[in-house]
Parts: structure tokens; C-alpha cells; sequence
């Protein structure tokens, strides 16, 4: 069981592990995996707590259903997973500001955390936009060959590039 | 809809332990570090685009058989240009700025990433709620422009599902291939 406790596998192996329980989540669950819509129905919770049950009448909410169900749990098990694999492996970071922002940015901590938290702003709003992420549309729509997926992954991946280019080669100046 | 109602049924249980394993694949696979994500966006390490196209010609042998013999159905996310264009752009604004994504941040928090936990994962839901506050605006508009509903490539080319899985399977593993000979 020694490969447990490696920090790092093959992508191949990761990438074909993850393609087997997609049949799994099919034809056990009759779902996809995806993840960002559980995002969208935490937000309506909370919305919820402080506005009360007319947060539940808004249009959307009412199209997605503010419960947290499987999918919900699907990403309490992500944290779960990568939580228990960290720990096999020595690997559990306590880390506020990653490497290679550190290396271009600096190791101050609130400007990442605002970085952070603005990327994180259009990301939550691009996903619900597209109806997806890179887990709905990249991996689980791609392999179903749905035409909204392909066109989706490639603009996330296209938007992505430009972006990262864009922040470190041109502000960060490498 | 049909996900939806699926989704009541679902036991929950199975969702958290596809999500342990998932979760565990994506950390040894070093998808829940920041470091690893915009290595792939800045194009210098692929193993992103690697784990992705390895899943995804995986599970679409998989599923497409299991198709064929009746076992499942798919579950196929109507889209539009406005929509998925668009929306897939400022999804991507976000990858790049966050350096996660919805399904890699959760892994990053377990990871024990912070900028995840404290700013990542605030943003998500502030811009999730910010896109249900503007549906209503948007549902009609935008998001109808250039409609092509729940529609899969075997469709669009009206041949045998077949026909398109066997060389989508077949240029991914070439586009791997070449991955690896160009020593990315």
C-alpha cells in the first residue's frame, strides 16, 4: 500500500482513475461529476438566512433548487479525499500564499487573499454564466461529447492563458 | 431536468465517497495546488491538460458502451454561444486570477491551502450570488444568443456515436502523445 503515501502519481493514472469514476457516478448515482452549482446553491442558503424564504422565490434558485443534495456531497468528499491523501502523504500544506505567486508577488498575505478573492468573484459568476465548470462541462460534459462543453473547456482554457499571461508576464514582468 | 429529479434519489452517501475518491485523485494528481494550475495556464507543466483529456477519453469509452447496451443515459447540458462563449471566458478570467476551480478548490482546501479557504472559496459565492441576482436580466438576452440546446457532436454531424468517439478518442491519446515527445 506504499503508493498511497506518494505525494504525486502519474497524470495518466490520476486522469484515468478519474475516468473510471465518471462510469461509476453513472451508472450507480445517474450523475455527472461536477462541482459548481454547489456553490451557487451555498450562496442561496446563506442568502437565505439573512433574507428569509423569499431568497427561495428568486428566479434562479427556483431552476436550481436550494438544497444541497448529492452533488453537495460530492464536494464535501473532494475536501474529504484531498484532506486524507495530504496527510497519507505529508503533504498538508497550512499555506497562505502558494510558491509561485510568492516568487513573482511577494509572501505578503492580503493582497493574495484579495487576488484571491476577486478571481474567485468572476470564476463563481463565469460557472453559473456558462452553466459549468471545469468539472461539469471540462471533464464530464467533454466525454458525453456535449457541444456546450467542448465550446465551454476551451474558452475557460483560452480566457485562462490570456489571464495568467497577462498577470504574470506583463504585471509580474517575467 | 432530469438530473434534478435524479438528484432526490440519489443516496448520498455514494456523493461522498465518489467525492473522497475524487478529491484523493486530485491531490495526487497535484490539481489542488495553485502552483500546478497556472504552471498548466502559463503553459509550462500540462499536467492539468493531461489528467483532463486522460479522463475524458476514459470516461467517454466507458460511458458511450455503457450507453449503447441501455446501463445509462447521458445527461447533456443545453448551452448557447451567449452562454457558454462568454461565460466560459470570464470563467477563465477567474482561473487564472484564483488559480482554482470549483472542484480543485475544494481539494486545495483539504490540500490546506488557505488562500483557497479564507479568499477563494468567499468568492465563489459572492460571484455566484451576484450571477442569480442578475438572471432574471439575463435569461432572455444574452444567454439565448446563438441557442443550440442539449445538442452532442454526434448529433451536430448526424452520424453514428461511434464515429466520433473512436477519433476524438484517437487524436486526444496523439495529442498526449505529443505531449510527452515535446518533453512538456
Amino acid at each position: 500500500m506504499e503508493f498511497l503515501t506518494e505525494v504525486r502519481w502519474s497524470p495518466y493514472i490520476v486522469g484515468v482513475g478519474i475516468g473510471v469514476l465518471s462510469w461509476l457516478t453513472f451508472l450507480i448515482s445517474r450523475q455527472p461529476l461536477a462541482c459548481s452549482t454547489t456553490f451557487a446553491r451555498t450562496s442561496g442558503l446563506l442568502e437565505r438566512l439573512v433574507r428569509g424564504a423569499r431568497v427561495e422565490n428568486m428566479r434562479y434558485y427556483q431552476e436550481i433548487k436550494l438544497t444541497w443534495g448529492w452533488q453537495g456531497m460530492l464536494v464535501l468528499g473532494i475536501v474529504c479525499g484531498a484532506l486524507l491523501s495530504a496527510l497519507l502523504s505529508g503533504d498538508f500544506q497550512g499555506q497562505w500564499v502558494p510558491d509561485r505567486w510568492a516568487a513573482t508577488f511577494g509572501d505578503n498575505v492580503l493582497p493574495r487573499l484579495l487576488v484571491a478573492l476577486l478571481g474567485g468573484i468572476a470564476m463563481g459568476f463565469g460557472a453559473r454564466w456558462a452553466n459549468g465548470c471545469t468539472s461539469g462541462h471540462g471533464i464530464s460534459g467533454s466525454l458525453q461529447l456535449a457541444v456546450s462543453s467542448w465550446i465551454s473547456a476551451l474558452c475557460f482554457f483560452v480566457g485562462g492563458i490570456l489571464t495568467a499571461k497577462f498577470i504574470f508576464n506583463v504585471i509580474g514582468g517575467g | 431536468m432530469r438530473a434534478e429529479q435524479n438528484a432526490k434519489r440519489a443516496p448520498l452517501g455514494w456523493g461522498l465517497l465518489f467525492g473522497i475518491i475524487f478529491g484523493f485523485l486530485l491531490h495526487k494528481g497535484g490539481a489542488t495546488k495553485y502552483d500546478v494550475i497556472l504552471g498548466q495556464l502559463l503553459l509550462t507543466d500540462f499536467t492539468v491538460v493531461k489528467i483532463m483529456l486522460s479522463a475524458v477519453v476514459t470516461g467517454m469509452l466507458g460511458i458511450y458502451f455503457m450507453k449503447a447496451r441501455g446501463w445509462v443515459t447521458l445527461s447533456i447540458k443545453s448551452g448557447s454561444l451567449g452562454m457558454n462563449v462568454i461565460g466560459g471566458l470570464i470563467f477563465g478570467v477567474g482561473f487564472a486570477v484564483l488559480g482554482y476551480c470549483p472542484g480543485t478548490i475544494a481539494g486545495a482546501i483539504g490540500n490546506g491551502y488557505l488562500d483557497a479557504l479564507v479568499g477563494g472559496l468567499a468568492g465563489i459565492i459572492i460571484g455566484s450570488g451576484l450571477f442569480a441576482a442578475l438572471y432574471p436580466k439575463l435569461r432572455g438576452g444574452i444567454l439565448a444568443k446563438g441557442d443550440f440546446g442539449d445538442l452532442t457532436l454526434p448529433r451536430l454531424f448526424k452520424v453514428n456515436d461511434w464515429l466520433v468517439v473512436v477519433p476524438v478518442a484517437v487524436l486526444l491519446v496523439l495529442l498526449l502523445i505529443g505531449l510527452e515527445l515535446a518533453g512538456l
